[in-house]
This record gives C-alpha cells, sequence and structure tokens, in this order.
C-alpha cells in the first residue's frame, strides 16, 4: 500500500515537475532595472511600424479609449479576457518594465510579476520575433504618452481562470522558438514567413484552434471559425478559399494595402487589420508576405456534400434577390468594377462555410476606408428589413446562381448568426 | 388585327412608365448618394427617416452634428450594434464626408402626426421647450436649438420632424448616460435635471409640431448659449467650424 502510495506522489511529482520546466525553459536571464535613458529616435521609428505589423494597438485599445491604454474585452469560449495596458504608466502600465522583461512576454509569454500570460494575447506567434524587433518595439512603447488606467480584471471561468490550468495548457501547446531562415528559400520569401507567422500572427485568425483554444499548427493557415465572432477566416492554402497561388503578386499587395483588389474585398475583421496594419506597411515586406502566402503548399478543402435548396426556397431567393440585391449587384451577380463585389465566381461567396455571406448580409458593411481607397461604397444590412428565412433563401440563391456551385444555408444557421449581429 | 391593336394600347402605359423609372434611377453612378446607400437602407431615401421613427431623419442636419454622432457611435459614446459595425472601417476624413452629403441634403419633411397627448402635457412640454424650468435648471431648448427649433449651425440639430418615441428614447439614454457627447456633454447636464414627466411632455409636444417654412438650421443664433457644448475637431487638415 505505502509503495502505491509513493509511486502515485512521485508520478504527480514528475508531472508538476515537466509541467514547470515546459513553462519556463529557453527564457533568457531578466533583468529587471527599467532603462533609464530615452529611446533614440531611430529604434523609437522602427519600433512604430513593428508595432503597426503586429497589430497591437487593435486589441490594446478600447473603442473610443486612448491607444494603447488597454481594456478592450476579448471574447474567448473560456470567458473574458481584457487587454491590459501597455502604455508607459509606471503604476498602471508597462513604464516600470525592463526590456527583457518585455522580451519575455512577447517571446516566453510570461509578464513582468512571472505570470503566465493567456494566449488570448498571441505569443505563440510573437516568440518567433527577434530580440532586436522586441526592443525597438518596446522604445516605441516607452515613447508614447503614459495613460493612467488600470487593468481590467479578466473574467474567465474556473479552472480557465487558474494559473495552474494556464500551466498545463502551454506545456501542451506552447514553446518559445526562433524563426530560422530556410536556406532553400529566398530572402523575400523568409522576410514573408517571419512576418505571416510571427509579428503579424495572420494563424491565430486563420488557423482552426481546437477545444482548448490551441492553433493545432500554427502554420498552416488552412482556415477557421474566429471564436466568438461568427466570420470564418478562410484558408489561405485552398485556391477554393482564399488561397493566393495564382493571384499576381502585386493584386496581393494592392488588397493588403488598400482592401480592395480585382478578386476580392475584405469585410469584417480583416478590414480591420487592413486599416490598423497592413496599409500602413512598406510595400517591400507586403511583397514578401505575398511571395510567401502563394507559397504556401496548397490544400484541396474536401468539397462537402452541400444541401440543394428546395423549389420554393429557391423561387424566394431569387425573388428577393431581384428585389434587394440586383440594384447594386447586377442581375446576373456581376457587379460593379470598383464599388461592388460579383458575386458571380466569387470565392468570398462561395465558402463550405457559408458564416460569412450570412454576416454580411445581415450586418451589411464597408471596407476599410484607405489611403487607396479612402472613400469606399456600403452594404446596408438587411437584419432590420429580412427574416431568417428570407436570409436563408436569398443566401441560397446567390450560393447556387450564375454558375455557383455551393450549398444552400438553412434557416437555423441563420438565426444562429443573428445572435451576433449588432454586439 | 384590332384587337391586337387595343391590346397593345393597353400594356403601352406600362411601358413608358418602365422606360420613365429606369431613366429616373440610373442604376450606378459614381456619387456620394450611391456610396451611402448603407445609411439610407434604415434611414430611408435620402436620410428621410425611416417608417417606424425609430431611424431618425438625417438629411438637412447640420454636417458638425451628423460628424459628432458619426463619431460618438464609431467610439462606442452612442450604442447601436450595427451602426458601430458599418462605421469601424471608416476614417474621420470620410465620416466628415457622409455627414457633410447628408447635411447638404434639402428635402421637404412629411406633416407631423397629430397630437394624441394631453392637452395639460402638451402644455407642460411648450413651457419647457420655450421657457424652460429656471427653478430645476433646465434651459430653454430655443436658446440653442434656435427660435423655430431647426437647430443651428454648426453642430446643433434641429428638434421638429422627429418622432414621439425616438425623442423620448433619445433623452431617456441621455439621462441614464446611455448616450454620451464630447465634453462638456451639455445634454447630459440638462436630460439630467428632467424628470421622466418632463421628458415625456417635451417629446410629446416637438412631435406634434409642424415645420416652419424655412427647415433649415439658423447660420447664428440671436444670444450666445449660456451652456458650453463639446464637440469634436475636424480631421487635419480640415477647416474647423
Amino acid at each position: 500500500m505505502k509503495r502505491v502510495i509513493a509511486a502515485v506522489l512521485l508520478g504527480i511529482l514528475t508531472v508538476v515537475a515537466l509541467v514547470l520546466f515546459l513553462n519556463f525553459r529557453g527564457e533568457d536571464e531578466i533583468h529587471d532595472a527599467p532603462p533609464l535613458t530615452p529611446p533614440a529616435g531611430e529604434s523609437v521609428a522602427r519600433g512604430a511600424y513593428l508595432v503597426r505589423a503586429g497589430n497591437c494597438m487593435a486589441c490594446h485599445t478600447e473603442r473610443g479609449g486612448v491607444p494603447f491604454a488597454g481594456g478592450r474585452a476579448i471574447e474567448t469560449p473560456f470567458g473574458t479576457a481584457y487587454a491590459s495596458n501597455i502604455t508607459p504608466d509606471r503604476q498602471t502600465g508597462i513604464g516600470d518594465w525592463s526590456a527583457s522583461q518585455f522580451w519575455r512576454a512577447l517571446h516566453n509569454g510570461r509578464s513582468r510579476d512571472g505570470r503566465l500570460l493567456y494566449p488570448a494575447f498571441p505569443y505563440a506567434n510573437y516568440t518567433l520575433v527577434t530580440r532586436a524587433d522586441a526592443d525597438a518595439m518596446f522604445d516605441y512603447l516607452r515613447s508614447v504618452s503614459p495613460v493612467a488606467r488600470a487593468n481590467t480584471p479578466h473574467r474567465l471561468r474556473w479552472p480557465y481562470s487558474t494559473q495552474a490550468a494556464l500551466a498545463v495548457w502551454r506545456a501542451m501547446y506552447f514553446s518559445p522558438a526562433q524563426y530560422r531562415d530556410d536556406a532553400a528559400q529566398t530572402a523575400e520569401w523568409n522576410r514573408g514567413a517571419y512576418l505571416v507567422r510571427g509579428l503579424g500572427h495572420c494563424g491565430a485568425c486563420h488557423t482552426t484552434r481546437n477545444a482548448l483554444g490551441a492553433n493545432s499548427d500554427m502554420l498552416d493557415l488552412s482556415g477557421g471559425v474566429i471564436p466568438m465572432q461568427s466570420w470564418y477566416a478562410p484558408s489561405l492554402a485552398s485556391p477554393g478559399e482564399a488561397g493566393l497561388h495564382d493571384w499576381e503578386t502585386a493584386q496581393v499587395v494592392r488588397l493588403l494595402q488598400s482592401g480592395v483588389a480585382d478578386r476580392g474585398t475584405v469585410l469584417g475583421p480583416m478590414a480591420e487589420v487592413v486599416l490598423h496594419s497592413t496599409q500602413h506597411m512598406a510595400p517591400a515586406d507586403l511583397r514578401a508576405m505575398a511571395v510567401y502566402l502563394k507559397a504556401l503548399p496548397r490544400t484541396t478543402a474536401g468539397a462537402a456534400d452541400a444541401p440543394v435548396a428546395g423549389v420554393r426556397m429557391a423561387e424566394r431567393g431569387a425573388k428577393l434577390y431581384e428585389q434587394h440585391c440586383a440594384q447594386c449587384h447586377g442581375d446576373e451577380g456581376e457587379g460593379v468594377r470598383g464599388a461592388y463585389p460579383p458575386l458571380a465566381g466569387n470565392r468570398a461567396v462561395t465558402l463550405p462555410e457559408a458564416a460569412n455571406l450570412v454576416q454580411v448580409v445581415l450586418g451589411g458593411g464597408f471596407p476599410p476606408a484607405t489611403t487607396g481607397n479612402p472613400r469606399p461604397f456600403g452594404m446596408p444590412p438587411f437584419a432590420t428589413l429580412l427574416s431568417d428565412d428570407d436570409v436563408a433563401a436569398v443566401v441560397s440563391h446567390i450560393r447556387g446562381a450564375w454558375g455557383n456551385k455551393a450549398g444552400a444555408v438553412s434557416e437555423f444557421a441563420v438565426s444562429q448568426q443573428r445572435g451576433g449581429i449588432g454586439r | 388585327m384590332q384587337m391586337k391593336f387595343l391590346n397593345w394600347l393597353a400594356i403601352a402605359p406600362a411601358w413608358i412608365l418602365a422606360a420613365a423609372i429606369a431613366q429616373a434611377a440610373p442604376r450606378f453612378e459614381d456619387s456620394m448618394a450611391q456610396r451611402t446607400l448603407a445609411c439610407t437602407g434604415c434611414h430611408g431615401k435620402e436620410g428621410r427617416a425611416g417608417p417606424d421613427g425609430y431611424y431618425p431623419r438625417i438629411s438637412g442636419k447640420p454636417a458638425g452634428y451628423l460628424y459628432n454622432q458619426l463619431l460618438n457611435f464609431r467610439d462606442g459614446r452612442r450604442h447601436y450594434g450595427l451602426m458601430a459595425r458599418l462605421l469601424d472601417p471608416l476614417s474621420d476624413a470620410y465620416l466628415l464626408e457622409i455627414a457633410q452629403h447628408f447635411a447638404a441634403l434639402d428635402l421637404p419633411y412629411a406633416a407631423p402626426p397629430p397630437a394624441t397627448a394631453a392637452p395639460a402635457q402638451l402644455q407642460r412640454g411648450q413651457a419647457l421647450v420655450r421657457e424652460g424650468d429656471p427653478a430645476h435648471d433646465i434651459p430653454a431648448c430655443v436658446q440653442c436649438h434656435g427660435d423655430a427649433l431647426t437647430g443651428a449651425a454648426p453642430n446643433t440639430p434641429g428638434l421638429l420632424g422627429l418622432s414621439r418615441d425616438y425623442l423620448n428614447s433619445q433623452l431617456g439614454a441621455w439621462r441614464t448616460g446611455q448616450r454620451r457627447a464630447h465634453a462638456p456633454d451639455c445634454m447630459a447636464r440638462i436630460a439630467r435635471q428632467l424628470s421622466p414627466e418632463d421628458v415625456a411632455a417635451v417629446a410629446a409636444w416637438l412631435a406634434a409640431q409642424p415645420l416652419p417654412r424655412d427647415t433649415r438650421a439658423v447660420a447664428t443664433l440671436p444670444r450666445p448659449p449660456a451652456i458650453l457644448c463639446g464637440s469634436a475637431m475636424r480631421p487635419a487638415g480640415r477647416p474647423q467650424p
């Protein structure tokens, strides 16, 4: 009996030791002293650029709030996490942090006080950011005006709220890493890979998360539903979804720079990314990202057995289309160049996952107002005008007309999405 | 043959009418009206208000007022999910242009619905609008919104041509802090002085008033208002009002 107890205790101790080891491996020596001198101008400028490329401001600013002062709620399946104040306020921000503590947060996912950080902060991607880039970002953040705004405590459910659960999660799904150039690829491809997989954290949305919120493989970019948002970030590896393999590089650059290209328009969460981040990036970096994305290994999304709309639904859908949609998108779904996207042959319309199309019909939207496309044309929301079965009928019509061959969408699927509109 | 000709005569007006409609409404034009179809979907044709009184008229309101409201929705001082979502990806400069587009529309108003409120309530409403209630530190609406209540450039909206439900809900939202404006938030201060009965009286009276001949906001008020109201700065490079 005693032996059994001893063996169990030993087992538990081993697991705890392993979890602790896995959580703290790969950490550099920490220097606690915050820098005494103001940052150099050149480093601040470089850091500002990198902070844009990482789109730090989007999460670390609440609606209408001061940039970087935190407070934005990030809804997750495990509860709500609140982004922190990263202005250099000494009491409530990162004014007392040292450069190596900032580096540890980005690279190892640990805060100044040693607490493990929640992966809503995408350190599984940021771990690839180089020390030099992290230092420049820190210098930039030190240069912004400090804002006294105490951090909002996270509201996560037990057990996800505990550091122990987070330690186990990290032991299973996180390991600090460095980006190592692939010698077989060009310098441009490598720069693109570094930006897409690291700072750009594209995989945070464009990769499916498992039941515990981890990206099964942060490199594959094979598409995923964005948790709690009812938007689907399409696969960048599948030519049937948002794969860019047969796009011209310049068109990819244009999409990231202006939000519109000949063969696509960004809306929803990606509009936010273009607005706050990619439109400000250097053309050379956008080109590098395009080169990397175009070279992703192709996957073919399995053609799901799509349900076909019944005759009555199809007739109703066609009638609703003529009434509400044809004025802008054309009788044959041809759209208007430069203003309204075509619906015939549009991959955003025929995605196996119809969430985005339903979102757009219910909530409407504008592409981002960027320097390259400062006065976008908008689509009205139909949530107040059309019932769930109206939306299902018209969306099913669009997905099956003019040569489109995607499946019908049910009234139930629309009603599930309507709940997320207008939050 | 004669029968066929008669048939043709019968359908000819429909053809002519269809051709006229097609000419009257071009399918696409590169204009602000085209760009803002996302707005008029709910706020009615040319922004003349939605049919149910919930989506207010936006055409002809002062540009500064509309610009402030667009920013308020985008930046969380007013709350309506569909609005926030539409405005999220838009720049300050474009929001100003949208505001200026609707402000420049000078369109006729519909006649107000007949007043259904009790005479005493309407009387109280009129008194609050015209004279305020100095004992409760409530200024008269006309002091800032103009004697004709058609608003004042650049930032103060007219109060006529709005539904009773809309006026009630907006004043209510201001009392509870659900609706806010740039600091100093003058309307929040005033709304908090109003009792629920005052709100109902003001809304009932305003919603029943016909529009004057000139429905446009006045360029200047006869007396500068005693209250200071906040407003957004125009985007960089644009003239400040």
